[in-house]
């Protein structure tokens, strides 16, 4: 426990992303579009050894998230738990959830489907499996994987 | 039972709606030959959207609405329409639901039917979405096996040639699956059906890539045009499309009750001499195109 302390320091007030799948870390921070110095710290700790296996966690300081951002959370990593820090003491924790129905967070691979043309429609998808994670898209049918949905996070 | 429904994709059909429809087209088929007049949808207006061009399936909406006493409006030619001004689908439908009763829509993007369902008021038909759905050729194809044979269920079906890329061997694999027809895949290893339509299949089909293995056995023959531009070697295509060729000697190997399906336009694949022979049902089969819509048409409108 305290060599884990030491490699991952306690924060002030933020949030920790937690129990992420191992190697999906930096997807994480992609999807939350954080690309290079947010004016925070982050702390990032990528195969961390648990009770349940390898996992990655992120620490972002003087950040929240809002329901849209959780949902894409869960949508790459839906073992993730978001614990909300302040005074260093965890105030809320919450588990993603996959939404069921995955509305205007991704855009449709498929570059012949209809919502990638200029038309006044939000890209839909329905959540056919979890684990492992795979949506269809409403329109056009075309179902993606975890990798799918990353490059295509809108 | 189907009034004011939208005609997206076959799956959304329930068994019971796919045996309504047939009931209606078996009541069509002499109004569709001319024998009889009917007035069924005086006073209606259908809407005839063709984004890409089609002969088959627009003429069929067009003779169906015709022998049922309707209107048509429409276009086969967008860039005639404003969508070359730059309108949106979206505002197209919206404004074209607003003339007429029903929508038939083809498109050459995915998705674009369903999309024309939640702009307009009135039921939206697809007639093909790019590589996607096309309901009514599955329910056509169906109707035709089920005039010839009575039913689907333990017929063995060979679906044969382009399975990869034909649009409409995606569809009618997964609801023959459904219906009870024992589907067998004949195709060269590069033009294979996806995976993801197998995945979708009741019972797994089997599969050939020599047409001996199924040619006295098969009751039903639905084949396919294999696309040269599908081959970047030209002499290979040759070699591999010379091999899914149904001519009038390999007719002779095939069971007596046997018929031959083709979704048409038929370009190589079935030789001329084999159209005389009594296994030919594609000339049918496009026919039925009309009694099929004009019992779509009739039911989506409610008045049957």
């Amino acid at each position: 426990m305290a060599e884990q302390t030491l490699k991952v320091q306690k924060i002030k007030n933020g949030i920790v992303i937690d129990h992420i799948p191992c190697g999906m870390a930096l997807k994480v921070l992609k999807i939350l579009g954080i690309q290079g110095d947010i004016g925070s710290t982050l702390t990032l700790a990528m195969h961390v050894k648990s009770k349940n296996g390898l996992k990655d966690i992120v620490k972002i300081e003087d950040r929240n998230l809002d329901e849209r951002e959780l949902d894409k959370i869960a949508l790459i990593a839906p073992t993730a738990t978001v614990n909300v820090i302040k005074d260093y003491e965890v105030v809320r924790k919450h588990k993603v959830v996959v939404p069921k129905v995955v509305k205007g967070i991704v855009r449709c691979m498929n570059p012949r489907c209809i919502t990638n043309q200029r038309e006044p429609v939000e890209p839909e998808f329905t959540t056919i499996s979890t684990e492992p994670i795979v949506i269809k898209c409403k329109y056009c049918g075309r179902e993606m994987d975890s990798e799918d949905i990353v490059e295509n996070i809108i | 039972m189907l009034k004011g429904r939208d005609i997206v994709t076959i799956n959304e059909l329930a068994r019971e709606e796919i045996d309504r429809i047939f009931e209606v087209a078996r009541e069509m088929v002499p109004i569709a030959e001319g024998k009889k007049k009917s007035k069924l949808l005086d006073g209606y207006i259908l809407a005839n959207l063709f984004f890409e061009p089609s002969t088959r399936t627009r003429l069929s909406f067009e003779a169906a609405m015709h022998r049922l006493g309707g209107s048509i409006l429409g276009f086969s030619n967008p860039s005639a329409t404003s969508l070359s001004k730059g309108e949106t689908l979206a505002d197209t439908i919206r404004m074209i639901d607003s003339y007429s009763d029903v929508i038939v829509i083809r498109h050459p993007l995915e998705g674009s039917a369903r999309l024309a369902t939640e702009f307009a008021t009135n039921p939206v038909i697809n007639a093909g979405d790019g590589a996607g759905q096309h309901p009514t050729q599955t329910l056509l194809d169906i109707f035709t096996i089920v005039q010839e044979f009575g039913q689907v269920e333990e017929l063995k079906i060979t679906l044969m040639g382009d399975l990869r890329y034909g649009r409409t061997v995606h569809s009618l694999a997964v609801a023959l699956s459904y219906l009870g027809a024992e589907v067998h895949l004949l195709s060269p290893r590069t033009l294979k059906m996806p995976k993801h339509v197998i995945r979708e299949m009741k019972c797994k089909p089997e599969i050939h890539e020599k047409i001996e293995e199924v040619i006295s056995d098969t009751d039903v023959f639905y084949v396919t045009r294999i696309q040269k531009e599908r081959f970047p070697d030209p002499t290979e295509y040759m070699k591999v499309a010379g091999s899914y060729v149904i001519n009038g000697e390999l007719v002779k190997k095939m069971k007596s009750s046997a018929i031959i399906m083709h979704p048409l336009p038929r370009v190589d694949e079935i030789t001329p001499d084999v159209d005389t022979t009594k296994h030919a049902r594609y000339f049918k089969q496009a026919f039925y195109g009309v009694p099929i819509r004009m019992a779509i048409l009739a039911l989506v409108l409610g008045v049957v």
